[in-house]
């Protein structure tokens, strides 16, 4: 059905087809419209789930945790300092192996107070266990929280799944919503170490020196399967529902000299910029990193690569320009820009193409730069 | 196959984390005389060391002195234990 949706509705929208049994989400800008939303399904009877009012972020994903272990779908939804508040919970439901699906709408880290799109907050989540996706549109939205819980709920993987949208350039915009009838494309969740109050046991108990390590070592297995269930489950949606997803989303990249890499909807700009370089002959493409993690394999071999980074790790750089170089041993040109919001416009990415310099890292917006 | 162990699941067994007796400074020592056997000692004992007849197993009573505190008759004392 064709509708027009916010990015946050279109979240909710996703989620009540998903049925989760339980839902406990705290409310913070810029993603609160998903709490409200969702809560107005349930109180009207569109969706029958539990909706936990927490006080906290903390409760919110502890709420989640609790009901997960019992083998039910869940579902959550933060932002910024929310989802710092939980970051002893999320470790403890990537740990415990739970498939809760939470949508992260992404927005800076005060001080200064700020409200506005930023990776950071996500990026601060990366080394718990969670899988994390970042989407660009309203539809795209849509569908990647549907196959979140696809992805998440699967036997080879079993870990949570975050859904990150950039917080009013998406959570707010509004966009055509091309929605599905998701029938069996989520099959019923089997959490093989269920509760089971007839036979009581303690989970993620004290677990020594000599146990630990495999423990950890079945995360970093599931991610490395899970890379082949993402794309089971592309392949299943285009199949299904007709639209194409893939780790990155790659715009002009067959023949083009230079690539840039970005996440979220500064992938989109990035698209415009693309398409004004080459009217002036310089041969440029896109690739927009979908899936940060796991994170894929890059096809970036022989060419000028220009990564935009939407957040910071202080003292050593750009956290998407390091993945890269690192990951494909390629030298980058990292541009830092869009922290808090800061307006990136398609002329700007073009300004960085042209002005590249492999190996620098540039600062948008400070006078002279680094 | 074995199964896939995705998360530490465990049994409470008796002894999981050892003889705590072993950690022991202070003795409790019952007065029987004072003892109106209310049971309040074994409910708030965290080792589950003390059975229904109030008889402390002294492999896993640490010497935590909280059945003393607790006692509403006074008839348990902490005795310094030379080991």
């Amino acid at each position: 059905m064709l509708t027009v949706a916010t990015g946050n509705k279109a979240v909710a929208l996703a989620v009540k087809q998903a049925k989760p049994v339980v839902v406990a989400i705290y409310p913070i800008t810029p993603q609160t419209e998903i709490v409200e939303q969702i809560a107005q399904y349930v109180s009207q009877g569109d969706l029958s789930a539990r909706y936990i009012d927490v006080e906290s972020e903390h409760s919110a994903m502890a709420a989640c945790i609790g009901a997960s272990m019992t083998g039910v779908r869940t579902f959550t939804a933060t932002s910024s300092q929310g989802l710092l508040y939980m970051h002893e919970m999320t470790n403890w439901a990537a740990g415990a192996r739970l498939p809760i699906v939470m949508a992260n709408v992404n927005r800076a880290i005060g001080p200064g107070w700020n409200i506005w799109a930023e990776h950071t907050d996500a990026m601060q989540e990366r080394d718990t266990g969670w899988l994390q996706v970042y989407v660009s549109t309203v539809q795209e939205a849509y569908d990647t929280t549907l196959m979140a819980f696809r992805i998440a709920e699967h036997n080879d993987v079993l870990l949570p799944v975050m859904v990150n949208l950039d917080g009013f350039l998406l959570s707010h915009v509004m966009q055509p919503l091309d929605t599905v009838e998701p029938a069996d494309f989520i099959p019923p969740l089997h959490l093989p170490h269920t509760v089971d109050p007839k036979n009581p046991m303690g989970y993620g108990t004290l677990t020594g020196p000599d146990e630990y390590f495999k423990f950890r070592w079945d995360i970093e297995r599931s991610m490395r399967d899970s890379l082949r269930v993402i794309e089971a489950a592309h392949k299943e949606f285009f199949q299904r529902f007709g639209r194409t997803y893939g780790f990155t989303e790659d715009y002009r990249c067959e023949d083009a000299d230079v690539v840039v890499v970005s996440m979220g909807t500064l992938g989109k700009e990035v698209e415009v910029a693309v398409d004004n370089l080459r009217n002036e002959g310089i041969r440029a493409g896109s690739m927009r990193l979908r899936w940060f993690r796991p994170f894929p394999k890059l096809d970036l071999m022989n060419r000028d690569v220009v990564v935009i980074d939407r957040d910071y790790s202080f003292g050593f750089g750009g956290v998407l320009a390091h993945s890269i170089q690192a990951k494909n041993r390629t030298g980058v040109f990292s541009v830092i820009a869009g922290l808090g919001g800061q307006e990136v416009t398609y002329d700007d990415i073009a300004g960085f193409v042209k002005n590249r310099h492999i190996g620098r890292e540039y600062w948008f917006g400070v006078s002279d730069n680094v | 196959m074995s199964v896939r162990r995705r998360l530490a699941m465990s049994r409470p067994t008796e002894g999981a984390a050892g003889r705590t007796g072993s950690w022991r400074v202070f003795l409790p020592v019952i007065d029987r005389e004072r003892c109106n056997q209310c049971g309040l000692c074994q409910m708030y004992c965290p080792e589950g060391a003390i059975d229904e007849d109030l008889n402390i197993d002294l492999n896993f009573c640490k010497g935590c002195g909280i059945c003393a505190n607790e006692c509403p008759k006074k008839a348990i004392e902490m005795v310094r234990e030379d080991r």
